[in-house]
């Protein structure tokens, strides 16, 4: 992996006319967690995948760089809230689908490690639809990890999991991908607080900084700082 | 249990057949009965086994040639948008024309034998084949298309990895489909002018006024449709079931 960059999104994006989000700033600390929490439908994905150089529907005037002023396009991985696993690939191919998409030899000894990794070396030859949900995502952070990119992008990847296994996917994926500039965009305050370098709320009147919680990420859930970080999130979500 | 209800619909029906037969003393070569239609059967089996190893001939050669230009038009017309802004209206116009009517430029074509029955039925099925699978292709999880996009991969990689086989229920369905039409075709085809086949000896029967002769053609080419598209139908469904499981 190259070393992982800061990013600096800024403008605006519309769909027919109307402004998504306007004069929107955003900047993603080199190697850290940024947490791009808000509610439904304002405009988070949309900035996701702008970064991600995926289709978006919206016009967007605006300029996204990374600060060693290389491009993006072939340093993000992305992972989104449905797992996106092939169901007739067993799990190793689906872990090495980027190689064979790209054409190349895919590194097997290295998906291997990256299946056990996330505790799955039983399940290699596996089906997805043998899998749980949480294996499933564990699966999917694999692929992602097996990509080896410096920016990965976190569409709510944890958000259709039950409360324990979403815990340690959280543990496992903070764990894994130490080192990389992560966007994790969620509408969980929860989530925010115990992962993040950085917040930023997000609202229909734009993006704002908020202190993190004390201590480093991934907190503790029984931590009363937690808590009352979780309790300010939920607050500021509420009062926009 | 699962067989109950086919074996009541069948004695229902051939309860009702005598009936008609019994009540209102039609004469046999208006409507034979069932048991005369068995014997009937029985007697001529050499023959009908004879015309039916032809249709059934035409049908899975022409299944097969169908399902082969059907696939490749799909991916043709999903690779290409030139082709889909040309090929497609061709495409549809060919579809407006009713396929019965080519049958006797087919035959004229293609001579008595067993090429214009086959294409026959190819041209019946080959549309159905290529507006499924196309579907399929074109219908592909957006997610899907995301991540390929993320993970650089190529448009022609993306199709045939992701795309192709993300369709393989919609050619499945396709398929289904082909299996029931694809009789049709061949019997048609075998209307207007042939030599051999179920279609031509219920037309000879016809003539002659055997009619217990050919209800029993009749009998046998519904057998063998059916029996054709349970074996379409287990077959795609046994394969998805592999190749995707839980889909």
């Amino acid at each position: 992996m190259t070393a992982a960059p800061g990013i600096r999104f800024s403008g605006r994006a519309s769909v027919d006319g109307v402004a998504v989000f306007d004069r929107l700033e955003l900047v993603l600390e080199p190697g850290g967690w940024t947490c791009l929490l808000g509610v439904s439908g304002v405009g988070k994905t949309t900035i996701l995948r702008l970064i991600a150089g995926l289709p978006t529907g919206a016009a967007f005037e605006g300029a996204i760089a990374a600060n060693d002023g290389a491009g993006l396009g072939a340093r993000v991985a992305y992972m989104a809230q449905s797992d996106l696993l092939l169901p007739w690939a067993t799990v190793e191919e689906n872990v090495t689908l980027g190689a064979r998409l790209r054409g190349e030899a895919p590194d097997h000894a290295r998906a291997r490690r990256l299946v056990a990794d996330v505790g799955l070396d039983a399940h290699a030859a596996k089906k997805p639809n043998a899998l749980s949900g949480g294996q499933r995502q564990r699966v999917a952070l694999a692929r992602t990890l097996m990509e080896d990119r410096p920016v990965i992008l976190l569409d709510e990847p944890f958000s259709a999991l039950d409360a324990r296994t979403r815990a340690e996917m959280q543990e496992l994926a903070f764990r894994l991908l130490d080192g990389r500039t992560v966007l994790l965009v969620t509408h969980d305050p929860g989530e925010a607080a115990r992962l993040a370098d950085k917040i930023v709320v997000m609202t229909e009147t734009g993006a704002e900084e908020v202190a993190t919680p004390p201590g480093s990420a991934p907190r503790a859930m029984s931590d009363p700082a937690f808590h009352a970080a979780q309790a300010a999130l939920f607050a500021r979500l509420g009062a926009a | 249990m699962r067989y109950l209800g086919g074996i009541l619909a069948t004695v229902i029906a051939l309860g009702l057949w005598q009936a008609i037969v019994s009540l209102t003393g039609v004469r046999r070569f208006i409507l034979p009965p069932p048991a005369l239609v068995a014997e009937t059967w029985f007697d001529n089996r050499a023959l009908i086994f004879e015309h039916t190893l032809v249709t059934a001939t035409e049908i899975g050669l022409g299944l097969l040639v169908g399902a082969v230009l059907g696939i490749a038009t799909a991916l043709t017309l999903a690779a290409s948008d030139f082709a889909r802004l040309t090929v497609r209206p061709i495409l549809v116009f060919t579809q407006a024309l009713p396929v019965f009517a080519l049958a006797p430029i087919l035959t004229l074509w293609l001579g008595f034998g067993m090429g214009s029955k086959i294409a026959m039925a190819v041209l019946i099925i080959y549309f159905p084949i290529t507006s499924a699978f196309f579907d399929g292709l074109m219908r592909t999880p957006p997610g899907y298309l995301d991540l390929a996009q993320t993970m650089g991969a190529s448009k022609w990689r993306t199709l045939w990895r992701i795309r192709v086989p993300a369709a393989l229920p919609s050619l499945g369905s396709g398929l289904r489909l082909a299996a029931v039409y694809a009789p049709i075709g061949a019997v048609i085809g075998e209307w207007v002018g042939s030599s051999s086949g179920l279609g031509y000896l219920m037309l000879l029967a016809n003539g002659r006024a055997k009619t217990d002769l050919m209800f029993a053609a009749l009998l046998t080419l519904g057998v063998l449709s059916i029996v054709l598209y349970l074996t379409v139908n287990w077959l795609t469904l046994a394969y998805l079931k592999r190749h995707s499981p839980g889909v």
